[in-house]
């Protein structure tokens, strides 16, 4: 099971980096979005899988009976989606604003901040 | 699990019993302060008149809190504070040590200071759009880093001053921001993602998060586990949120858009969280792989240095150049890092105190400049002496003190990781130490001859409209220089705090003491 899932992860790596090495904003973001759930995907998975064992303790013991799943990778994946959620809404919004006031979404014609003739430093006093 | 020792529902098995001490608060404060009062000036967004009283004041008292929380540390060693009191490591540990007490209360210096500043340059838009409190959540965030003691939540402290730096570096929204915001994001999205991937497999390897268990536990899992790997997927995730060569271009293409004094936070608490996290990480979580990666960091600390002030050579723009310098100072840090020895580790925390409060004050002065001469460029801008004398004065003073010259603070820092570098017999990093520092004294000598001593046209760059300097903007910048010339005359106390914070990474036996202090495993 977990071999499987790695496998996946690295698909998922893999095609993630592709896409972030694009000149282009809006697959960059895409980009991003799959790595983000990647790495939620490897937490889980770094937790080890089991099949549907609730991590429910009976009422009469202290510490489960038998192996359960293990709860901790769950609330970690639902944190980093919380995050990773937020932080593409805002990336969206922002490379939205960008190609409206830039007229581009090609990062080699984002020179706005770095002027290509920006000049150098005045050479004598 | 830790309750599985027990067969009655004995609670202190599983759960902290007796009360925290009311001192053990101080290390919560630091966040949970920041956070109540960044809420707090939230709900007053649309009160921009009253909002930069309440901001100063909450400043002020968090800066005392972080004073406090440091004699604290200083006299009793490591604070431990365990959330939910669930025993470590299941609940997740708050530990302020001397390194992470050091570095809030000079993030705190810095943040008043610049929220003093705020005041005469910051306007009502700004505020409206909720500037005041965008600070002090990044602060939470950035305190929170440097406290907590659980590697994902380092994580989610990361993530919550990302998104408040997002905030504070979009205000204003002109095209040159936008631009830079952008590749600002998406770059610190990804190092932060690639922090997560890296804590991702720490957990599948340890089954821990929480640090002192981490440490404890490394050495039994040397030999099994790819631990080397793991390092070093810290060391890029960290390399790249502290702008280390050759992942350092998100930060001269970002830091001089935004507003001057949000460039000034920037600057001083940014870059500096992820050479704490490497320090914290790498040195003291996993001492052996950090042997083995040393001479990378050494060469990775060179690079940095020289290739961040040649780029400061080459600008003429004064925020475009400083940003190169910030980037150049990361060098520094991770000499020390690269060197490991508790010399060098001492060092590298002196520069960062050091590079703290000189970059807020050198990207301060200028904005200054700008509203005294008109302008950010070098070649538009001469002649301030004679308008200024005052101004021209202070700057001088912190041209000297970044580029480590005396009375400045930066002087001690250099001596030691020179000294450090010698003792371990790398000449080459001592000389590309000295030689950086000679090309630092360069680009920012030459940006004072030209601004302030080059005669000119009276301080009124280009036929621009010139606006006189505000009294509240120079006293922040004076605030400031106060403990860098501290720290430059009489440096022996801030030195002894990080040779203690020194020895503390390099043996974490007192820091997983205070954190297992309970009658715990190990």
């Amino acid at each position: 099971m977990e071999t499987a899932f790695s496998a996946l992860v690295g698909i998922f790596f893999a095609v993630a980096v592709y896409l972030l090495l694009s000149k282009h904003i809006i697959r960059i973001l895409l980009g991003t979005a799959i790595l983000s759930n990647a790495v939620n995907l490897l937490i889980f998975t770094a937790g080890r899988l089991t099949r549907e064992v609730p991590p429910i303790i009976p009422n009469h013991l202290s510490v489960p009976a038998e192996m359960i799943a293990n709860p901790l990778p769950q609330a970690l994946v639902l944190t980093a989606i919380v995050i990773s959620f937020s932080l593409f809404a805002f990336l969206l919004v922002l490379t939205y604003r960008a190609y409206q006031e830039l007229g581009t979404d090609d990062t080699e014609e984002m020179r706005v901040a770095e002027p290509v003739d920006d000049g150098l430093p005045p050479m004598g006093y | 699990m830790a309750a599985a020792q027990s067969k009655s529902v004995d609670l202190s098995q599983a759960m902290i019993l007796e009360p925290v001490p009311a001192l053990d608060w101080l290390v919560i404060a630091p966040v949970a302060l920041p956070l109540l009062f960044g809420a707090v000036l939230l709900m007053l967004r649309h009160r921009t008149e009253t909002q930069p009283r309440i901001a100063i004041a909450s400043l002020a008292i968090l800066f005392c809190v972080d004073v406090g929380l440091l004699v604290h540390v200083w006299t009793g060693g490591p604070v431990v504070m365990t959330m939910g009191r669930w025993l470590p490591p299941f609940g997740i540990s708050f530990v302020a040590d001397m390194l992470g007490a050091t570095l809030v209360a000079t993030a705190g210096l810095v943040a008043l200071v610049c929220g003093i500043f705020s005041v005469g340059t910051v306007n009502f838009v700004g505020r409206r759009y909720g500037f005041y409190a965008f600070m002090l959540l990044m602060l939470a965030g950035v305190n929170g880093s440097f406290l907590t003691g659980d590697i994902f939540n380092l994580y989610v402290w990361f993530e919550v001053f990302l998104i408040a730096s997002f905030g504070l570096i979009i205000l204003g929204s002109g095209k040159r921001q936008i631009d830079g915001a952008t590749k600002y994001a998406i770059l610190n999205l990804v190092a932060t993602t690639l922090f997560l991937i890296a804590t991702g497999y720490l957990y599948g390897i340890f089954g821990t998060l929480n640090m002192a268990d981490v440490a404890l536990k490394a050495s039994q899992l040397r030999t099994s586990a790819p631990l080397v790997t793991l390092a070093t997927l810290y060391l890029i995730a960290f390399s790249m949120k502290a702008a280390a060569f050759p992942l350092n271009f998100w930060l001269p293409a970002s830091y001089h858009t935004p507003r001057i004094v949000v460039a000034a936070l920037f600057a001083g608490l940014l870059t500096k969280v992820g050479v704490y996290a490497l320090m914290r990480i790498l040195v003291m979580l996993f001492p052996p792989e950090h042997a083995i990666l040393s001479s990378l960091i050494v060469w990775i600390a060179i690079g940095t240095m020289l290739i961040g002030i040649l780029g400061a050579l080459a600008q003429s723009d004064i925020r475009r150049l400083l940003g190169f310098v910030v980037v150049s100072g990361i060098g520094f840090m991770l000499a020390g890092i690269g060197l490991g020895s508790d010399v060098g580790l001492a060092g590298s925390i002196v520069y960062a105190v050091h590079s703290m409060l000189v970059m807020t004050a050198l990207y301060l002065m200028a904005g200054q400049i700008r509203r005294a001469g008109g302008s950010y460029v070098l070649s538009e801008l001469a002649g301030l002496y004679r308008t200024n004398p005052m101004m021209a004065a202070i700057a001088l003073f912190l041209v000297l003190a970044a580029a480590g010259l005396p009375p400045g603070s930066g002087l001690w820092p250099k001596v030691m990781l020179v000294q450090a570098s010698l003792a371990d017999g790398s000449w080459w990093l001592a000389s590309a130490i000295l030689v950086t520092g000679l090309l630092t004294t360069l680009a920012l000598g030459r940006l004072f001859v030209l601004v302030f001593w080059r005669a000119g046209n009276d301080g009124d760059a280009a036929g621009r409209t010139a606006l006189s300097v505000t009294a509240s903007t120079q006293m922040a910048v004076l605030l400031l220089c106060v403990p860098i010339a501290v720290l430059g005359i009489w440096p022996e106390p801030v030195i002894a705090a990080a040779q203690f914070a020194a020895s503390g990474l390099l043996e974490p036996g007192a820091y997983a003491s205070a954190v297992f202090s309970a009658e715990v495993t190990q």
